[in-house]
């Protein structure tokens, strides 16, 4: 009984040293997103988070089927307004781990293919960012 | 004789009544409209009415030079490409000098597609070529690229689905889908097709391109889309050579239209029934 009851003071110990471990925020590994360009994503964050891949593989088949190019859910237009700079001043390609999608990416260990094809990095057209003032959050 | 052959072979049209719905001798159709294949014969005779309608030619080739209309007609973004329009391109052969690669470049340089020495593999998307009659010894210096068939047998022989012609007449490969087969390549009768043999790094926002992919000649469509002239053709007005006119085939008052109307043209390989949107004046 005297060892039961023992074990039981231990475990409750352990419980409670752990437990702030586990539910005390900021403490886990979080991947940290470059902040856009903008005051807001074209959709709202969450959604953006959960499926943004889904909003690219429509918007593509509509861009190259029937010619639309709208903005609004336009892979060159992410990419425009999540633009990181290196420290050379230019943007950051998708070999860089500091790209925008490769933050998040390598967070959750997917390798995304869009860019085997896709340019990774805005055109001369599209404004750059000022500074380094995306970096971080 | 089918009933569905309307052009001047259907006298002598042999067109089968199942699913004809071609002229045997030339591939004219009945639900063709004004992108009708122009057989060589049609072209023969067109050249006796020349002579009587070259004041007209004079003013209309002086009018040429004053408008730059090869700007494309205004779609809005979130609007589909429409079936009414047929994208056509109209190559002035004698305008075409030789030696000169502009319209090559200015390909090169838009979608961002270059060579490595080897030209056997390296991606063409346009090209310059330069045909000699031995005979006579008539030389023209001509580009060539995808003849955006109406056609494609590009599209017939895909087998997943990603070479595909677009509502307006454009010829695309969805790279999504291709899986480098390369069945188009041999399918091509134009040989416009290259396949893309190393992986790139410089691509253009606009312009996708990956190896292991086929690809071809866009017709620039990311700028049709948004109102812009062909880099090709851009370039080859702004150096002054002015062998290029795009243009809707569809509208019979489009500068392309009218112009075909009264030049003589011809396509490349019309005995294949393809139906190019790519005519050549001159050849």
């Amino acid at each position: 009984m005297t060892g039961v009851c023992r074990l039981l003071v231990v475990l409750w110990v352990m419980i409670g040293c752990m437990a702030p471990a586990v539910t005390k925020a900021g403490d886990e590994p979080e991947p940290l997103i470059p902040k856009g360009k903008g005051e807001r994503c074209v959709e709202e964050t969450g959604y953006m988070r959960r499926n943004h891949m889904e909003l690219l593989k429509h918007q593509r088949d509509e861009t190259l089927y029937k010619g639309i190019r709208t903005k609004r859910h336009s892979l060159q237009e992410c990419i425009a307004c999540h633009t990181v700079l290196g420290s050379n001043g230019r943007p950051v390609t998708i070999a860089s781990p500091e790209h925008f999608c490769n933050v998040c990416h390598a967070y959750v260990a997917v390798t995304p293919d869009c860019f085997m094809c896709h340019a990774s990095t805005p055109g001369p057209s599209d404004p750059l960012p000022f500074g380094d003032s995306n970096k971080g959050k | 004789m089918s009933t569905h052959c309307t052009c001047i072979h259907a006298e002598t049209c042999q067109a089968g009544p199942i699913g004809a719905r071609s002229c045997n001798t030339c591939g004219h159709g009945s639900d063709r409209t004004s992108d009708t294949p122009v057989p060589v014969e049609t072209v023969s005779r067109r050249c006796a009415i020349t002579g009587a309608l070259s004041a007209l030619v004079v003013s209309h080739g002086v009018l040429l030079l004053l408008s730059n209309n090869n700007v494309a007609a205004a779609k809005p973004a979130d609007q589909p490409v429409s079936r009414t329009i047929r994208w056509g391109l109209l190559v002035d052969v004698t305008k075409c000098a030789e030696g000169c690669s502009s319209c090559v470049d200015a390909c090169r340089e838009e979608h961002g597609w270059t060579g490595f020495g080897r030209p056997a593999t390296d991606p063409q998307w346009i090209r310059k070529l330069f045909l000699k009659d031995r005979a006579t010894g008539y030389a023209v210096s001509l580009p060539l690229m995808c003849q955006h068939c109406e056609f494609p047998p590009c599209v017939d022989v895909c087998p997943t689905g990603a070479s595909f012609r677009r509502a307006d007449g454009i010829v695309l490969v969805d790279r999504h889908i291709c899986i480098g087969c390369r069945y188009c390549m041999m399918a091509c009768p134009y040989n416009a097709r290259s396949f893309v043999h190393e992986t790139p790094n410089n691509q253009q926002p606009h312009t996708p391109r990956g190896k292991g992919c086929v690809e071809s000649c866009t017709l620039c469509a990311h700028r049709i889309d948004r109102d812009r002239p062909l880099a090709c053709v851009e370039r080859c007005t702004e150096i002054g050579h002015q062998a290029l006119l795009f243009g809707n085939l569809n509208d019979p008052r489009s500068e392309i239209s009218q112009r075909l109307t009264i030049y003589t043209s011809v396509r490349v390989r019309p005995d294949l029934r393809t139906n190019p949107g790519v005519y050549y004046q001159g050849l």
